[in-house]
């Protein structure tokens, strides 16, 4: 699957009604794949509760943007909010969801997000830790495999870490997979892609006991 | 009679001193009081520690800033950002010292601050390496840190509207981080796009009760750019 249509399966699972905050990067695309019908809110960290699709050019409100500085809308209903309550409704157990990009998610649910060494000429970590440990369920979006074609799906994170046990669900580009107390729990694949073959490019154990 | 509007740049920075913490609102560009910034360069003041979202873009404002060699320390969430040049520089060469802080853990810390607590308990970060010399402890069966207060000397921010009380409004998401550090700093310095009549402000939409100004500049420049 393409980046695009990981955000699109994933935006089918959100519930209408859910308070969302999507993560910069990829997770941002979730919100284009929600179905008109669906009310669903999104929360951009910056103090946008309601925000809406990117606005036509002759539109753009200089000075209303999402977490990854791009020029958003807001929504009948949206309301603004300084920093310490905008990430108040975050840590207060507020959202019902958010959506990250991660480097690496562990069986136990542990994510890294942030770094990807321990000696990174300048690390950067923004809101994730905070929506990580906040929003009561975390699910991560990424590719299933880095570049090089190492799992991201491991057993033990080796990156440092973002949170530990908060992952609920992993989006990737060849499955859906719950974090259980048993670990990865495979609940969908790509067309035509057998456990097996899965397996092989997962460093984790994998089950499926609703295959 | 109160009057918190003061007319020029040199007014608006007078008795900032050498080392101060300085308190710097925005998220990237938006909200960020740019003018004020140049104001802090040309006034001159160093050694400073600066607090603020992000660590300057490019080689202007907060990136001139840290460009001159006047600040010794950055506390942010986020150096990243398109042109970090400045500031990387600078850090590589062990020539500024950088503390990363959850993004939200830096609006409570301020928060705290202006609101009379000296520090809190939050679950962000446990287990991480940001957790490192900070005392952990259970309550009700979930781990927290405990994050201490920070208070500024000088808060620099940008507002929409303001009258001569000093009260605030902001524009959409230009709010951020203003609010929360013109409660935390003991100087508190902003920068408005336009100055009404006191009684001019609906007192639903002021989101700076003037307690927390000092000084207001009058700085109408128009719209910001995303950096």
């Amino acid at each position: 699957m393409t980046r695009s249509e990981i955000a699109a399966r994933l935006a089918r699972d959100i519930p209408e009604g859910w308070y969302v905050n999507l993560g910069i990067g990829a997770p941002l695309h979730v919100a284009d794949y929600v179905p008109a019908d669906r009310e669903v809110i999104f929360h951009s960290e910056n103090g946008v509760l309601g925000m809406g699709p990117a606005p036509a050019p002759e539109e753009i409100n200089r000075w209303l943007i999402n977490a990854g500085k791009q020029y958003v809308t807001l929504r009948e209903g949206g309301a603004y909010m300084h920093h310490a309550d905008s990430f108040g409704l975050i840590r207060g157990g507020h959202l019902d969801l958010c959506v990250l990009g991660a480097f690496q998610v562990a069986e136990n649910g542990d994510v890294a997000n942030w770094s990807v060494s321990d000696n990174d000429s300048a690390p950067a970590v923004g809101g994730a830790m905070d929506l990580a440990v906040g929003a009561r369920q975390v699910w991560v979006l990424m590719e299933h495999q880095t570049k090089s074609g190492d799992s991201r799906l491991v057993r033990r994170c080796t990156y440092p870490l973002t949170a530990l046990g908060v992952v609920k669900r992993v989006y990737t580009n060849l499955a859906v997979l719950d974090v259980t107390a048993e670990g990865f729990a495979v609940r969908d694949m790509v067309e035509g892609l057998t456990l097996e073959a899965l397996q092989k490019v997962t460093d984790a154990p994998l089950h499926a006991p609703a295959l | 009679m109160i009057n918190k509007i003061v007319q020029s740049m040199a007014e608006a920075m007078a008795g900032i001193g050498d080392g101060a913490v300085v308190l710097l609102g925005g998220f990237g560009s938006i909200g960020q009081p740019n003018a004020l910034i140049d104001g802090l360069i040309e006034h001159g003041a160093k050694d400073l520690t600066i607090v603020s979202n992000n660590a300057g873009v490019g080689r202007i404002g907060l990136a001139r800033l840290l460009d001159l060699g006047r600040v010794r320390k950055i506390i942010c969430s986020y150096p990243r950002s398109v042109d970090p040049t400045v500031f990387e520089e600078l850090y590589r060469a062990g020539k500024i010292e950088l503390e990363i802080v959850p993004q939200g853990t830096l609006a409570e810390r301020m928060r705290a601050a202006g609101a009379g607590i000296p520090a809190f308990f939050t679950a962000t970060a446990v287990g991480t390496k940001l957790a490192a010399g900070k005392e952990q402890r259970e309550i009700a069966g979930r781990q927290y840190l405990l994050e201490e207060a920070l208070a500024g000397d000088v808060a620099l921010i940008e507002a929409w509207e303001a009258d001569r009380w000093g009260n605030l409004t902001y524009r959409s998401s230009a709010r951020n981080f203003n609010p929360v550090m013109a409660m935390a700093a003991t100087l508190t310095i902003a920068q408005a796009q336009h100055i009404v009549d006191l009684g001019g402000l609906d007192p639903e939409k002021i989101a700076t009760p003037g307690i927390y100004v000092n000084r207001v500049l009058h700085v109408p420049y128009g719209e910001p750019t995303v950096t």
